[in-house]
């Protein structure tokens, strides 16, 4: 019987998610590989050290959400997850659906960081892509087999920031989209009951 | 061997060339879209919920008093065991699929396995470097050239597409030591590979619950991270459609973006994967 990759593979997509979001660029620019390996090294070492700091789980969330904001270009990653509908919103409705977004992936993704202990990140190419730049890695966790995760780097946002990743080609980015779209659709397109559900969702 | 058994490996070849005519007209999905194909969506949808009631009634509290029961390793054990006997099955494929060093690597590991790693619960292989290796007779098809066809979600099996789908089947019959339709105590394999994925869905519970109980839309979510990963696993033997995976599917087939489908983030949420957000 052939081994299903679903089940297999879907622990990988939310396991490094949350270390993956966190887990971009800085503001030195990923044009090397060289570069892009200091990277990821400095911020895996950064995620571990909020884990190693024996907080509660809800201070480690509040870390997670703040690198998120730092490393990732959440406007953007919010924007794209709202689809279409980001459209027609008025600015507030963005600024605040944006900051519900954030808060739900950072404790979406941040919960499941027991499974990112000791996890190792190495860097093995990169190249630019229409956006910016792609930074293919290889991830080992314990117990687990190496995996493949793919980082996308932007400075569109003025800064060198991460906006998207591949776990084992699962896209993040798209995943939530469907996800947030899910949401919209079961409460009639209310943007607004929306961003208030996502600030306790996750 | 019986007769009904001796049956099935006649009929087999021939419901599987009838199901996969299909396949081969491809339908709107092609190799490098993102796009997925689900025109049974309704038909789906009630299989997921039907899946998902077994999961939640039986699968996941079995799953989950499986593995706080029974210690970590000997779940790793019971794995390795379904593992090493889906080995001659593909060798076979491997065979199928032109790729003469992974059969040999499938059938080296299954007998290091099988002798040094005590009917296959330990993996001596793996600690010796050898390579591991997946592959199914969906993959096969895939090599020869078969379009996947039209995403399916199987009752008790899950996601799936057409082609895989054949490749499920094909697999029950190929696979010598593991399958017999009338005696179920022969079948080792089947049962070998219910304990590995109690193995899986009591270790992945987190994520697998996350994705069934807590998504807005479990279905939606378990067929595009299905599609994702499946995709993904085919084309990375294979750098050329690898790199596919990342085109736009409008530069590649020079459809225009129709307005009225593009106001509808439900109806392409799989576009390119590469698509650049700071476009919109």
């Amino acid at each position: 019987m052939p081994s299903n990759p679903f089940s297999r593979r879907l622990f990988l997509t939310s396991s490094l998610a949350g270390a993956g979001l966190a887990a971009m660029p800085l503001p030195a620019l990923a044009l090397t590989e060289a570069g892009a390996r200091q990277l990821v090294d400095s911020v895996v070492a950064e995620i571990n050290r909020v884990i190693a700091s024996g907080q509660s789980e809800a201070a480690m969330l509040r870390d997670f959400e703040r690198l998120f904001v730092r490393y990732a270009d959440v406007p953007i990653m919010a924007r794209y997850a709202l689809g279409v509908d980001a459209r027609s919103a008025s600015r507030s409705q963005l600024n605040a659906f944006t900051e519900a977004f954030q808060g739900y992936i950072a404790r979406k993704y941040g919960r499941r960081f027991r499974e990112f202990i000791g996890g190792q990140v190495t860097v093995t190419s990169t190249r630019p892509i229409r956006a910016g730049y792609e930074v293919r890695s290889t991830v080992k966790l314990r117990g687990e087999a190496p995996f493949e995760v793919t980082f996308l780097v932007s400075d569109k946002s003025g800064r060198d920031k991460f906006f998207n990743m591949f776990i084992e080609g699962v896209n993040l980015l798209l995943t939530e989209r469907t996800e947030i779209g899910a949401m919209l659709d079961r409460r009639g397109g209310n943007l607004d009951q929306l961003t208030r559900d996502l600030a306790g969702a996750g | 061997m019986n007769i009904l058994r001796r049956a099935h490996l006649l009929i087999a070849p021939l419901t599987l060339a009838l199901v996969l005519s299909g396949c081969a007209t491809k339908p709107p999905e092609q190799r490098g879209s993102n796009e997925i194909f689900d025109p049974y969506e309704n038909v789906n949808r009630g299989v997921h919920g039907f899946n998902r009631g077994v999961d939640r009634v039986f699968f996941r509290p079995a799953s989950k008093g499986y593995v706080a029961v029974v210690p970590a390793p000997m779940v790793t054990s019971f794995n390795n065991f379904a593992e090493n006997l889906s080995n001659p099955s593909m060798m076979v494929d491997y065979l199928l699929q032109g790729k003469p060093r992974e059969a040999g690597i499938a059938l080296g590991r299954f007998l290091l396995n099988s002798t040094f790693g005590v009917a296959g619960l330990f993996d001596p292989a793996t600690e010796m470097n050898i390579p591991q290796i997946d592959t199914d007779f969906g993959e096969t098809l895939h090599v020869w050239g078969f379009g996947e066809g039209p995403y399916v979600e199987l009752p008790l099996y899950g996601p799936s597409t057409r082609r895989d789908a054949v490749g499920v089947v094909v697999n029950l019959f190929t696979s010598p030591l593991t399958f017999s339709p009338t005696r179920a105590v022969d079948n080792a394999g089947v049962w070998a590979e219910v304990v590995r994925r109690m193995g899986n869905r009591g270790r992945y519970s987190d994520t697998i619950d996350s994705i069934l109980y807590e998504s807005a839309d479990s279905y939606a979510q378990s067929r595009l991270i299905y599609m994702q990963s499946r995709r993904f696993e085919l084309a990375s033997d294979d750098e050329a459609a690898y790199l596919d995976l990342y085109s736009d599917p409008y530069a590649d087939t020079g459809t225009p973006v129709d307005p009225a489908t593009a106001a509808d983030p439900y109806a392409d949420p799989y576009s390119d994967p590469y698509e650049d957000p700071y476009a919109q």
